[in-house]
């Protein structure tokens, strides 16, 4: 920019009515601002298309608000990432749309196992998406609602065993009883995810306070019942005696009511697929 | 303030909001003297002087401190969370100082409109960096801190060089979409209950995989690169963050700005070559200088680059109120 022409498109105030090249250089640059705005504008709403294809739910972590409260609240800051013991928070990227930058818990490559005890992303937090307890102005979905703080196995002789949660972030289902180890009466020896896996988890037998990798926890069980084993909840999943659909008896894992959906058994599942998942945003239904 | 200065105050907030910078309506009597003088003055005098500031060094002082801060701003970031020192955890969009809560003024209110439910310490953080850059200086936050300033900062090079070779030409914008930009992405925050902006803020994209690791959300940073380089210069800077307008308002109260002197400006027009925002100075342009000394508007950045290659230093760092005191 010279200083001899006057700054983009301001007009001495005594000289005659503009020229044609003029008008075509302010018509150009109203096409280029509206080029400018439609590509910003576009980029920003195609953060809908993921919600317009209703892709699959992410397991958000412990705490969080219901997915549309969830979504117009996180900042996008990752606090919650950097005080999760095991890692077990990521963030979301461009394919989310709207969620990109926000936290989910991918619960097969690592759950959340309550290491920390206090729930600690509930408490870094710093927007209110994470809660302990949902303002009342919010609502709570039926069934979301735990029926009572859950007991953390791990602290169950401490003085406060319980976790500070109010509400599930899913419900674990057996989605593949037919490769279930304890529905066939099979054990399990060795890693249960093989070497290569990464995941972490708290063993208190091993450290309370420091999660190892699963791989260097390997088993040996005559009969499977990991996903009972490794719940960190007291009582959110058991090994029953269940009538099969040929009426002959046989032992199965059973989901109860205080499974806060934190995929621990999704994870610790040592069958390829999974048997067991924790479906994201799921609600008790009884 | 007199009241030529004071026109020009409100004029220059105006003129943050798209309004194009007009020649000034009254000028005070001492710059008024000063024009008339440097009208007649020896023009081959004043040729000679800058043909010799022209050959002088290049200076880069404000901006590699400028950049020093930047970087280690960002890299503070990065490693507290890398080496788990916790000394400031978070990103840009939030984070912890030690503890305290920081959050940026526009994703804050992003979060408010799209929420419509503050709690406390989304207040005390966003409370906190208000005062932080209200001191600071508004904008400061663009040039110093935000890690897209810097990439885009360098694709401005490239962007200058392209130019120079008479391969691309900037092609401008109306500014006036940075306001309209604001006024939609809040609006839009509102309506939809979603963080429209937050998703393609490349203030937060570039600070979140400078942390947690790089992204499919880069490209969106990448076209707006390629856009800046081959189109239009630092066109989202200039042209469509709402960040850098919520900044600048806060930036009409600081204390900490650029200031120009006028009597010893010799109006070669380096300064606003090198201008993200040649808008906040237009006061340095021949004749429309209300003051002896005026103090550039709101929407600068306090970037530092037209005080590095100002070769007469008309253009200085200054703290409202500090030279009095001191």
């Amino acid at each position: 920019m010279s200083e001899s022409k006057p700054p983009n498109g301001a007009q001495p105030p005594d000289t005659p009515p503009p020229s044609r090249e003029r008008v075509r250089q302010a018509r150009r640059r109203w096409l280029r601002t509206i080029l400018l705005t439609g590509g910003v504008m576009g980029a920003a709403l195609s953060g809908f298309l993921p919600l317009v294809y209703a892709r699959t739910k992410r397991l958000r972590p412990p705490g969080a608000l219901d997915e549309k409260d969830f979504l117009s609240s996180c900042i996008k800051c990752g606090q919650c990432v950097q005080v999760c013991p095991v890692q077990a928070i990521k963030l979301a990227d461009l394919v989310d749309g709207f969620g990109v930058g926000t936290p989910y818990i991918d619960a097969r490559e690592q759950a959340c196992d309550f290491s920390c005890d206090a729930v600690q992303c509930i408490l870094a937090c710093p927007t209110g998406s994470l809660v302990y307890k949902k303002p009342a102005f919010l609502g709570s979905r039926k069934g979301a609602r735990l029926a009572a703080a859950p007991i953390l196995k791990a602290k169950e002789k401490d003085a406060e065993p319980t976790l500070n949660l109010s509400e599930r972030i899913g419900v674990a289902r057996l989605t593949r009883p037919e490769a279930c180890l304890a529905i066939q009466g099979k054990g399990f020896k060795g890693q249960v995810r093989g070497p290569s896996f990464k995941g972490r988890m708290r063993y208190m037998e091993v450290n309370r306070w420091k999660p190892i990798g699963v791989a260097e926890h390997p088993y040996d069980l005559a009969e499977c019942d990991l996903c009972v084993r490794e719940c960190p909840v007291k009582g959110a999943i058991s090994i029953e005696t269940v009538f099969a659909p040929d009426g002959s008896k046989r032992k199965s894992p059973v989901v109860h009511e205080p499974c806060v959906g934190c995929g621990v058994c999704e994870m610790i599942c040592p069958v390829e697929p999974t048997c067991i998942v924790v479906d994201a945003r799921e609600v008790w239904n009884t | 303030m007199n009241a030529f200065l004071k026109r020009r105050f409100f004029d220059q907030i105006a003129v943050m909001f798209g309004r194009e910078p007009k020649k000034p309506a009254a000028i005070s009597e001492p710059a008024q003297q000063i024009h008339i003088l440097k009208r007649a003055t020896n023009k081959e005098k004043l040729q000679a002087a800058t043909l010799a500031h022209e050959r002088s060094k290049k200076v880069h002082k404000w901006r590699n401190r400028r950049w020093a801060v930047l970087i280690v701003a960002n890299l503070m970031f990065t490693f507290s969370f890398w080496l788990d020192i916790q000394i400031l955890e978070g990103a840009l969009t939030a984070s912890r100082f030690v503890g305290f809560h920081l959050i940026d003024l526009n994703s804050a209110l992003q979060v408010m409109l799209a929420h419509k439910h503050i709690i406390v310490n989304l207040v005390i953080g966003t409370a906190t960096v208000f005062v932080l850059w209200l001191i600071l200086g508004g904008r400061s936050f663009c040039s110093w801190v935000c890690p897209y300033h810097l990439v885009a900062e360098w694709a401005e090079k490239i962007h200058l060089y392209l130019v120079q070779k008479k391969l691309v030409t900037d092609q401008n914008i109306d500014r006036r979409l940075r306001t309209l930009s604001w006024i939609v992405f809040a609006a839009l925050a509102l309506a939809t209950g979603y963080t429209v902006f937050e998703s393609i803020s490349p203030t937060g994209i570039l600070s979140r995989a400078l942390i947690y690791g790089p992204g499919l959300a880069l490209l969106w940073v990448l076209a707006l690169l390629v856009f800046e380089v081959f189109f239009s210069r630092r066109a989202w800077c200039r042209y469509a963050c709402p960040i850098g307008l919520t900044y600048g308002v806060v930036g009409i109260l600081s204390p900490v700005r650029i200031k120009y002197k006028l009597d010893s400006c010799f109006h070669e027009g380096d300064c606003r070559k090198v201008c993200l925002v040649p808008h906040v100075l237009d006061t340095v342009i021949k004749g429309r200088a209300v003051d002896t000394e005026v103090p550039i508007g709101p929407d600068c950045t306090r970037c530092g680059l037209c005080v590095d290659t100002c070769p007469t230093g008309s253009l200085t760092f200054d703290v409202k109120g500090l030279s009095k005191l001191l």
